[in-house]
């Protein structure tokens, strides 16, 4: 007996696109294997939960919904357990980033560290050296430079790829995004087609371990699970001048850029210019005050291109739904890290948020704002 | 493609024989066996053969069989019944069914185990207080299939003039079993253990040991369990009993000589295996073996991919991220825990498809401990380390 490594693990979240993945797969005459990751125990932190609370990963109707679409197709299904990861390689990061005053993106974190990282290997331990996702995001081989490429998808609204930046070259040569050449309409309409159950279900938004997207809530609450004192993150609330202006309750209640009351001389609006997590100091300021033309960017993957040796041109995104803005980035010394020079100053230049370089629809590679 | 069914401790099929002996009851004997007319007598009088060959394969008295609707029931009668308002001893590798219930009890001491699975005697009878109402230890361990010294501990629980039970789910019809040499006030059976239906189970409570309801309702089941008796699942048990009592030795030897050839061609065939709950005694047909380094979830979803079905542990449990309570009771790590399988034979086993098994794990080990082996960092390093002992101190 051979050991069967031609299936593909399809990572099924119980929503609509991985639903439609794992047909279009499994109808393409592919040996689909269905995987639910299991992330995050719901029945933790419960002063989180309520039943009209929403964006709840791993929830049992999800594994409902998923087993439901996998009995459909009639393809092998399976729960797959990675809450010990997940807590240390993402929830946890994700905490101590806001406690460091930085805004985080756990997504990534995720799709580095787990999604595309142990899950990929729990895939080929089963027999699966590809998997699949519902990520709308593009990937091909470029003959010509001998590297896997990562383009943005079909759907721009719907892109992905802000969130795929540390894609190595062997997981991308593993990965397959059967919806990147389409729009999500197609894909609903594909899902009904397929008699999916899961076709009308709404799309996921927010950040999905942390109930109805109120993260500092869940920071709250894990602390209280964890015995930390949530105090022990509050101070104090300071103009760019140097006025205390008032008090918080933790410096991950803010992010840069949130608009926060009033100035008091002119009236004019006061907005988190910084986080200083050292003294634990909010820093407000003029809505200008935000405006940023430079960045350093830290722990560079270069996905579609070589690591450069001399500056590039690009359009830079700084988070999810900002519109790329060109740019300059100038490498360093440090192969992992390049500077960044906007051509016009942009607002608010998040430390924490993924940097992504573009070129048109071509994804070049990804890093941390510093 | 073919499939291999090696989870017989998860559950059975139900056995020709018994399938037989039910179906007549569910079409014909339909009667309530409460009602005084023939309908009701003669569903009566099923219920009443199927409760002697019960009583029979465990050496008791009909009238001390108390059906219930499976193993989790009877366990629950058991210690509930006798023990709410006291003090429980268990150990820390029983059943979910019996540490739940324990933990409803007024207090409770869970004595450990050593690591081949066996409970110290002696340790149960320090953990003894005035208060104490029950003692309950399993017959045979699910996952690990050791046989405690049960004889021992019944006679220590007697002195000190305590109720005994004994969880048997998972020793009766695998093992001789014989309630009046154990010694035992109370013994739960699950019918789906051993070839009869799921729902369907059974307490022994000796005649003396009195136990008050879970439920209210009628005056079934001598007042000790409420509802309309569930002939026909009875009758299926009391079948399968008869089976066990009649044909079980020479399955058991079969099973037995089966498992050493399964364990000894793993042993000999792939590096690095463990028996857990070796040098203990145990049930002839369960397996509970630890590859190092590699994963049990992974390996689990192979081998079923290629027709193989075993387990990780309790199927109970499955889906859980805790390591299994039993292995970590035993001494194993979290890593070892996880790293551990359980097959579990039955009648439906033979050479031929033990040696398969054989083949598939050797394959399915390799090639995960390759990949384990290639592990390498090829991701982008955590932006910042993951260390929640304190938040950021000025």
């Amino acid at each position: 007996m051979s050991q069967p490594t031609d299936a593909v693990a399809v990572a099924m979240s119980g929503g609509v696109d991985s639903s439609v993945v794992a047909g279009l797969l499994h109808s393409r005459g592919e040996r689909v294997v269905g995987l639910t990751m299991q992330l995050w125990n719901q029945r933790r932190l419960p002063d989180l939960a309520g039943d009209r609370a929403t964006g709840r990963c791993c929830s049992l109707d999800d594994v409902y919904d998923a087993r439901a679409v996998a009995q459909r197709l009639g393809i092998p299904y399976y729960v797959v357990n990675f809450e010990r990861p997940f807590e240390e390689q993402v929830v946890k990061p994700f905490i101590q980033e806001y406690l460091h005053g930085r805004t985080p993106i756990p997504c990534t974190l995720c799709n580095n560290f787990v999604k595309f990282d142990q899950f990929l290997e729990m895939a080929e331990g089963v027999g699966a050296r590809r998997m699949a996702t519902g990520h709308y995001a593009r990937v091909a081989w470029n003959p010509d430079n001998g590297r896997w490429e990562l383009r943005k998808s079909a759907d721009q609204a719907k892109d992905q790829t802000y969130f795929l930046f540390g894609l190595t070259q062997d997981q991308l040569a593993r990965t397959l995004f059967p919806l990147g050449g389409l729009q999500k309409m197609q894909v609903r309409e594909l899902a009904r087609e397929m008699n999916i159950p899961t076709a009308e279900k709404p799309d996921s938004q927010e950040i999905c371990f942390v109930p109805n997207g109120d993260y500092a809530a869940f920071i709250d609450a894990y602390f209280r699970e964890q015995g930390i004192a949530p105090e022990a993150a509050a101070g104090e609330l300071v103009t760019s001048g140097g006025r205390v202006i008032g008090e918080h309750s933790g410096v991950h209640h803010f992010t840069i850029g949130q608009r926060r009351g009033l100035g008091l001389a002119r009236g004019e609006p006061l907005y988190v210019i910084s986080t200083d997590a050292s003294t634990r100091r909010v820093i407000v300021g003029r809505n200008d005050e935000l405006l940023r033309a430079r960045m350093g960017v830290k722990d560079v993957n270069w996905i579609s291109t070589a690591p450069p040796s001399a500056p590039l041109r690009a359009e830079v995104k700084i988070r999810n739904k900002h519109a790329a803005a060109s740019a300059s980035i100038t490498p360093g010394a440090d192969p992992q890290r390049v500077e960044v020079h906007f051509d016009e100053p942009q607002r608010a230049v998040t430390p924490g948020q993924g940097a992504v370089f573009y070129s048109g629809d071509l994804v070049l590679g990804g890093g941390w704002i510093e | 493609m073919r499939r291999y069914y090696f989870d017989y401790n998860a559950t059975t099929p139900v056995s020709p024989e018994v399938l037989q002996a039910m179906v007549p009851v569910m079409t014909e004997v339909y009667g309530n066996a409460s009602s005084v007319h023939h309908f009701g007598q003669m569903a009566r009088q099923r219920l009443d053969d199927a409760r002697r060959q019960v009583a029979a394969l465990l050496n008791a008295s009909a009238e001390e069989i108390v059906f219930t609707s499976g193993g989790t029931e009877a366990d629950n009668l058991a210690i509930l019944g006798a023990a709410r308002q006291g003090h429980a001893i268990t150990t820390a590798i029983e059943h979910p069914a019996i540490l739940g219930a324990v933990a409803q009890c007024s207090s409770s001491t869970t004595v450990p185990v050593d690591g081949r699975g066996l409970a110290d005697p002696d340790e149960i009878r320090r953990a003894l207080r005035p208060d104490t109402r029950i003692v309950s230890v399993m017959h045979a361990n699910n996952e690990l299939g050791t046989v405690q010294p049960v004889a021992e501990i019944a006679r220590i629980a007697a002195e000190a003039g305590v109720a005994f039970h004994s969880d048997g789910v998972q020793a009766a019809a695998k093992i001789p079993v014989d309630v009046r040499a154990l010694g035992v006030s109370m013994y739960s059976i699950a019918g789906h253990k051993f070839y009869a239906p799921k729902g369907i189970g059974a307490l022994f409570v000796r005649k003396g040991t009195t136990v008050t309801p879970l439920f209210f309702g009628g005056h079934h089941e001598r007042e000790r369990r409420p509802g309309t008796e569930n002939v026909a699942s009875a009758v299926g048990l009391g079948r399968a009993a008869q089976w066990a009592a009649e044909l079980g030795g020479e399955e058991w030897t079969r099973l037995g000589s089966l498992r050493d050839r399964f364990e000894s061609a793993v042993l000999d065939r792939i590096a690095d295996v463990h028996v857990n709950g070796a040098g203990a005694p145990r049930t002839p047909n369960t397996s509970n073996l630890r590859f190092d380094g590699i994963d049990s979830e992974p390996l689990l979803i192979a081998l079923d991919l290629r027709g193989f079905a075993v387990s990780s542990g309790s199927a109970c449990s499955s889906g859980a991220s805790e390591p299994s309570h039993v292995l970590m009771a035993i001494g194993l790590t979290p890593e070892q825990a996880r790293s551990s399988i359980r097959v579990s034979l039955g009648r439906g086993n033979d050479a031929a498809q033990v040696d398969a098994l054989v083949d598939a794990l050797a394959e399915c080990v390799a090639h995960l401990r390759h990949i384990a082996g290639r592990r390498t960092s090829f991701s982008l390093s955590v932006p910042e380390q993951p260390d929640l002992t304190h938040v950021p101190a000025h």
